[in-house]
């Protein structure tokens, strides 16, 4: 399927854009530790989307952009296993996955 | 409107609206539902690109991995009934100024550039000349970050066990 006359770059690009900044503002505007992982989760995948549509319209003839959104998932995978790993045990410390209320470290 | 057209714009105004709904919703499980659909409809997009393997991968590390373990970690973690807490106005406006300025200020920056598309045949992307691509230690070959990647899974593997176990000794 041939998307370049249906479907300019810029419209894909947009949406990768759009989608990366909601999950900025989802870190920023929420409180709870798994909100703010949701949050990076959307950041990672708008990324994973430009890499993928530069790699179908401007290069189709390497597979560069697919093999890097591939390496972009395998971190992602690892981080949120990591990031949960870590929420649980903030949890069993603290009793709580609120960012303000795990300040133990703070002077 | 044709038909990819048609099927892009569902998809993508599936991932707005939901991405949206999934940092504004106040319950967190429904949160994480939310950030479900937003996957699976990115996983459409690659399948509309043409990355049948990158869609599968999409479909089974995200839908199936991703958004279990963080249903998995919410229902250790919080009450299913509690709410979450309104942000506070300062986070609010310094978080809708980011993202507002931001998508405002990438927009014209991408809209204002004109990209040359490609004249080059692609590459066909079935299964064989992907795995084959990957374990090419040649030019454009993949082998190093492949066996990089696997450490480094290993690595977060033992890492979040023994972050998580209970008792250290």
């Amino acid at each position: 399927m041939n998307l370049q006359a249906e479907i300019p770059l810029d419209y894909m690009i947009v949406l990768s854009t759009i989608v990366f900044f909601v999950g900025l503002m989802g870190v920023i505007i929420r409180r709870n530790l798994i909100t703010m992982l949701m949050g990076i989760e959307l950041m990672l995948n708008a990324v994973n989307i430009n890499f993928v549509a530069f790699n179908h319209y401007l290069f189709p003839h390497r597979l560069e952009g697919h093999f890097f959104a591939l390496i972009v998932m395998a971190i992602a995978a690892a981080e949120a296993a990591i990031a949960i790993a870590l929420i649980i045990n903030i949890y069993r410390q603290f009793a709580t996955v609120s960012v303000d209320d795990v300040d133990e470290l703070k002077y | 409107m044709t038909g990819p057209k048609i099927i892009f714009f569902i998809l993508s105004g599936a991932i707005v609206v939901f991405s949206i709904l999934s940092i504004s919703s106040r319950r967190i499980l429904r949160a994480a539902i939310f950030l479900l659909f937003v996957l699976v409809a990115m996983a459409g997009l690659y399948y509309m690109m043409n990355f049948q393997f990158l869609a599968a991968v999409q479909l089974i590390l995200y839908a199936g991995g991703i958004v279990v373990l963080i249903i998995f970690s919410i229902l250790l973690t919080s009450q299913i009934d509690s709410k979450l807490d309104l942000p506070k106005k300062g986070h609010l406006l310094s978080g809708a100024i980011t993202a507002i300025g931001g998508i405002m200020l990438s927009a014209m920056t991408i809209l204002q550039f004109t990209f040359q598309p490609a004249r080059l045949a692609p590459v066909d992307t079935d299964m064989r000349s992907i795995g084959l691509q990957l374990l090419d230690t040649g030019v454009h070959g993949y082998a190093l970050p492949f066996e990089v990647i696997s450490i480094l899974l290993l690595a977060a593997l033992v890492g979040s066990i023994f972050i998580a176990q209970k008792n250290k000794t």
